[in-house]
């Protein structure tokens, strides 16, 4: 039998190829078993946020860090509400001091006086963590402490995380911090004890003009999924390809 | 083979072993890919549990109406009906059995978190009943006068 070397090589790459399919790649599924495979999707939490409806109170961001046992007067928190005012001459001046926790009271911005009369428009934008389909902060956790639950919520695992801080770098929209007093990262998960028991988030319940809304994007007849399938809805950073789940409406080109 | 090269070898055949040991020890069974994706889905399964038993501290009004039914009632035919009690009572947690835990806030600049005037003529701001922070009985508790659970009464 005579064999040359392209065939050789040949033969080699197809039977390497061939031996390298695991087992499990011909597994035939029940039907039961099918069906609980898709069965775990059946929820994707996602959020909507209605910018025109904000007025900067600020009851979300103390509902918060109340709810979820964050140090009130540490500048950290897990939701948190900009305030955008943009003057005639096109400027836009944005603060939020502590995250909006006290609401906005004063008309001032960074202690800068802006006439009534030189304002062009300005509004409110609270923010929280976006819960991307392809989150930048859980690729780069080095020990597998921060992960994506099937419903689409990025959790961290307070027990595993050593707090090496690359996820708070890695977040292009900043909802990331460290935790001061477990030491770990800490971020918004749209309060997973409460969605998994048919609860609104704090920030949500507590919103008064109906700002914030909780959505399950895999059930259609889910009010709030209707509108952020039906009606024109933004999202912060689309150019990362983090594919964020915070929809936004009437969200202005000046937000960052 | 030379005893040079066994030796280093054994050592770490034996240091691979041992570290394989101790992570048997160390890591959590439970610790694993569970999804579709070993960038996203490397965790340890106990620690979606754990998020779900976090304790909830805002139970929502309805939880307020077994005992204040009067309070809810005038509440919620007020202007004030879009607020939720624990906005101002503070989250109510396991307020039936520990009362302590309710602090009431009626401070001033809770009021105007809604109140202050911003002359922000496009937001929605402008829709809530604007009061001036400066000129406004600038030193008075808004509930010496006003009462909160329905703002069309007054105290005299």
């Amino acid at each position: 039998m005579t064999c040359s070397r392209r065939d050789f090589l040949k033969e080699a790459v197809g039977g390497t190829l061939v031996a390298s399919l695991p087992l499990s790649a011909f597994t035939i599924l029940s039907p039961e078993e099918a069906k609980a495979a898709i069965a775990e999707a059946k929820v994707r939490w996602a959020f909507l946020v209605d910018t025109r409806k904000c007025i900067g109170c600020g009851l979300c961001v103390t509902a918060c860090k109340q709810e979820n046992d964050i140090p009130f007067d540490a500048p950290v928190t897990r939701t948190w509400v900009e305030r955008y005012v943009v003057t005639k001459d096109g400027q836009t001046h944005a603060d939020s001091p502590m995250g909006g926790r006290d609401g906005f009271i004063d008309d001032k911005i960074r202690d800068e006086e802006i006439a009534p009369e030189d304002i062009a428009k300005a509004f409110f934008v609270p923010k929280l963590c976006n819960q991307c389909d392809n989150p930048a902060c859980v690729q780069v956790c080095p020990v597998g402490a921060t992960y994506q639950t099937h419903d689409g919520v990025v959790l961290v695992d307070r027990d595993w995380c050593i707090g090496c801080g690359y996820c708070i770098m890695a977040c292009p929209y900043g909802v990331r911090f460290f935790h001061p007093e477990h030491k770990v990262a800490d971020k918004c998960n749209f309060c997973y004890h409460r969605i998994t028991k048919g609860m609104e988030p704090a920030c949500v319940q507590s919103c008064a003009f109906g700002a914030r809304r909780i959505a399950n994007l895999r059930d259609p007849d889910d009010p709030v999924t209707k509108i952020i399938t039906t009606e024109r809805v933004a999202v912060l950073k689309d150019e990362y390809g983090t594919k964020p789940h915070v929809f936004y409406l009437g969200l202005d080109a000046n937000v960052r | 083979m030379k005893r040079h090269v066994l030796h280093p070898l054994w050592l770490a055949i034996g240091l691979v072993g041992l570290i394989l040991v101790a992570r048997s020890f160390l890591v959590p069974d439970d610790f694993g890919v569970h999804g579709d994706s070993f960038t996203y889905n490397f965790h340890r399964l106990s620690n979606i549990q754990e998020w779900q038993d976090f304790p909830v501290k805002y139970q929502g009004y309805d939880s307020c109406t077994e005992c204040h039914r009067k309070n809810v009632r005038t509440l919620r035919r007020s202007p004030h009906r879009r607020l939720e009690c624990e906005n101002c009572h503070g989250p109510s947690g396991n307020h039936p059995d520990d009362v302590e835990y309710l602090p009431r806030n009626t401070e001033r600049e809770l009021c105007l978190r809604c109140h202050a005037f911003l002359d922000y003529p496009n937001s929605a701001r402008s829709e809530v009943p604007p009061i001036s922070t400066r000129m406004h009985y600038r030193r008075q508790e808004c509930v010496e006068c006003h009462v909160p659970h329905d703002p069309r009464e007054y105290i005299e």
